[in-house]
């Protein structure tokens, strides 16, 4: 009986220190991210920012572009499959350019992002912190959250909706691929049923809005595991799964919440 | 002059989590002077050095550099003491996303705001004072593990420091570059008139450069003197520490309970699982 | 430092993707035109029932579309709907007094549109005033009531 009771007080215990655990490395992320973000860049900071958006921006456009695209031409098929059964297949643009532009593309796109650059910034700042690179450059006096980790959080910031757009694009145009192309949906009615349904503001607006606030929470996530890991190998390889993994569930939570307040009240 | 101490560290006491690492640790390490600090590995010879750096706060006891209490200063005069001192990581450090030239070019772009052509006439001298002008080209990856620590060595003097920390500057190096390395230290350190610490547990080659020695040990300063004097010391530490006996007073044994209890023991516990 | 212009090049061009994916995005996919405000003019138009008819709705004339719906509210006087139509300014005081809104369907499924078609008056409607002759929203439940009872009367 003792036992017992014994047992399930240190499972509270231990419950109670892993919530304190929790919500101490959120404090300590926020900190992190209060100082490094902040802060007027220097003309050396630019030259740092304009590498790591190549880095995250351009060598990830390929993947992205081409997903996209895919993605795109599968709705067409799956969207007409279904539209020509109501002989609505006109209203085929309309389902592809709402589907892309309110879910898909910000969503899809931060998945992807996470995929290819978040793990990517969080295994190389993690690499330089294992490598003392980080406490080096303290030593030489260089603050390395204003040298290293922000040039490359406004980078994944300013990257992933440009990404997202790309992401769009592709899709629709993808979409006009199958629809019109191959499966001989009225070329008129694909774009002007588009035009007719898709707000500037309500639809595209609230998209891009999405991919920031997912560029931002994606970005830090790596940045944070990168600078926050045990500078071993093993801590390595798991700040990366970290990453990955966060990020992906973090972007599909804040995705539910984001369209319940943008298109909720529908 | 030269017994001016240059660091004195004052009854310091640091623990990481529920390990206490030093328990009340006195040093003074005179300006101009190769002073070693000397341990078996793991008594937080590593520590120490972050300590010094100011990277590290102690829990108690204070360490002053040149009159400066390094753990009441403001971040922006920490980062201002620490442009007189440079730092030789054991892995070296370099940055990974700079070559050589840049390494070494990296703290007097942020610190200075000289003209390129001086940036390379310094970064250019402070390579041939290592050997390595002709690899200025070359990335980091592409050096052994010497090279990098003497490219390392360049960059941590490229400001003309007052002070450099080394540590463990011998660990796994081949014969050759630790003979380059002990010779390196030495000349910098006379012709620049530095003051250096140097970490080691390398006995030898310690004990050709240094000019004065401390020995830590569970986080206390155990023995300090000249190599000449150490070498005489009858202290049975130090005796097995400079000559490398495998038993002693550091035993060879971690830890544990008795040998012949601990066999019957398991014995007993296997006779009752069957 | 070639390496580095060709990488500055490189985001530079990445850049220029994510500005001219929104400029296609703008004008292909929103239909997003650069006419300012100033370019439209605005009629009321009383409805006793708008069915699905939403705000943004095409209005159009002829099939040509001239104009979209910018507002709907409840009229509390009258208790029907207040439709507010955004048309072209080419058609300011183009659009007789005795000219008909009717609120029809595309196709059997299709999205709801307002359909205006002209009179004879010579008196034309200023900006601001309301078209009286509506027709409201066909509801598919009331037409087969009628039909039904329609068969019951017979």
């Amino acid at each position: 009986m003792t036992t017992k009771q014994g047992q399930i007080a240190s499972r509270i215990t231990r419950l109670g220190r892993r919530s304190c655990d929790a919500v101490e490395s959120l404090g300590r992320a926020g900190v992190f991210l209060a100082q490094s973000a902040v802060g007027v860049p220097s003309a050396e900071g630019v030259r740092l920012w304009i590498r790591q958006l190549h880095f995250v921006g351009v060598l990830s456009l390929a993947i992205v572009l081409v997903s996209g695209l895919f993605i795109g031409m599968v709705l067409a098929l799956q969207g007409y499959t279904i539209l020509i059964d109501f002989g609505a297949e006109d209203a085929l643009g309309q389902m592809v350019a709402l589907s892309l532009l309110r879910e898909l593309s910000p969503v899809v796109a931060a998945l992807l992002f996470a995929g290819r650059a978040g793990s990517a910034l969080t295994a190389e700042i993690g690499l330089m912190k294992a490598t003392e690179q980080l406490t080096s450059m303290e030593m030489i006096g260089v603050d390395p959250l204003r040298r290293v980790v922000a040039p490359r959080f406004w980078a994944g910031v300013v990257a992933l909706p440009i990404l997202t757009v790309g992401f769009s694009v592709v899709g629709i145009w993808g979409g006009y691929l199958v629809g019109v192309e191959w499966l001989g949906v009225f070329e008129g009615s694909y774009w002007s049923n588009m035009q007719a349904s898709v707000g500037f503001i309500n639809d595209i607006g609230n998209g891009m809005l999405k991919s920031i606030v997912f560029a931002v929470v994606v970005t830090w996530i790596a940045v944070f595991q990168g600078y926050d890991l045990i500078p071993t190998s093993e801590g390595i390889s798991r700040a990366t799964t970290r990453t990955v993994v966060y990020s992906s569930l973090a972007v599909l939570g804040l995705d539910f919440i984001l369209t319940a307040v943008m298109f909720g009240g529908l | 002059m030269s017994n001016v101490p240059f660091i004195e560290v004052e009854n310091l006491y640091f623990s990481r989590g529920d390990n206490e690492i030093f328990r009340g640790v006195n040093m003074t390490i005179p300006r101009g002077k190769v002073t070693a600090i000397m341990g078996p590995s793991g008594t937080g010879k590593t520590t120490l050095l972050k300590l010094i750096g100011g990277q590290l706060t102690p829990d108690r006891g204070r360490v002053l550099i040149d009159g400066e209490d390094v753990h009441r200063l403001s971040r922006k005069a920490l980062f201002s003491l620490r442009q007189r001192m440079g730092m030789l990581f054991q892995s070296g450090a370099l940055f990974s996303d700079l070559d050589v030239y840049e390494n070494v070019a990296f703290p007097l772009r942020v610190h200075t705001d000289l003209p390129d052509a001086m940036i390379r006439d310094l970064v250019l001298l402070k390579l041939q004072a290592v050997g390595l002008r002709g690899a200025r080209d070359l990335t980091p990856a592409e050096l052994s593990g010497g090279m990098a620590r003497r490219v390392a060595l360049a960059r941590a003097v490229a400001l003309d420091p007052e002070l450099i920390l080394y540590d463990e500057p011998f660990v796994g190096q081949d014969p050759i570059s630790m003979g380059v390395l002990v010779q390196l230290i030495k000349r910098l350190n006379q012709a620049l008139n530095l003051t250096s610490v140097v970490v080691s547990h390398d006995i030898k080659e310690t004990l050709t450069i240094a000019d004065y020695i401390y020995f830590i040990s569970e986080g206390h300063v155990v023995a300090h003197g000249t190599p000449a004097d150490l070498e005489v010391n009858q202290d049975a530490w130090v005796k097995q520490f400079i000559h490398g006996e495998p038993d002693g007073p550091v035993p060879f044994h971690y830890p544990a309970s008795a040998f012949y209890q601990d066999m019957l023991g398991e014995v007993a516990n296997q006779g009752e699982a069957t | 430092m070639k390496r580095s212009r060709t990488m500055e090049f490189g985001v530079g061009l990445f850049i220029l993707v994510g500005v001219l994916g929104m400029v296609f995005l703008g004008l292909r996919v929103s239909g997003l035109s650069f006419s300012g405000p100033s370019n439209t003019f605005q009629l009321d138009a009383h409805f006793s029932n708008i069915g699905g008819l939403k705000p943004r709705a095409r209005v159009s004339m002829a099939g040509v579309t001239v104009g979209h719906v910018d507002a709907i509210e409840l009229d509390t006087k009258w208790y029907d709907a207040r439709v507010t139509l955004n048309l072209d300014s080419e058609l300011e005081g183009q659009i007789s007094r005795d000219a008909t809104a009717a609120i029809l369907t595309s196709g059997l499924l299709g999205e709801q549109y307002v359909g205006l078609s002209m009179g004879g008056d010579p008196e034309m409607l200023e900006a601001g005033e309301t078209i009286r002759d509506t027709q409201s929203a066909l509801v598919l439940e009331e037409l087969i009531q009628q039909f039904i009872s329609n068969m019951a009367t017979n």
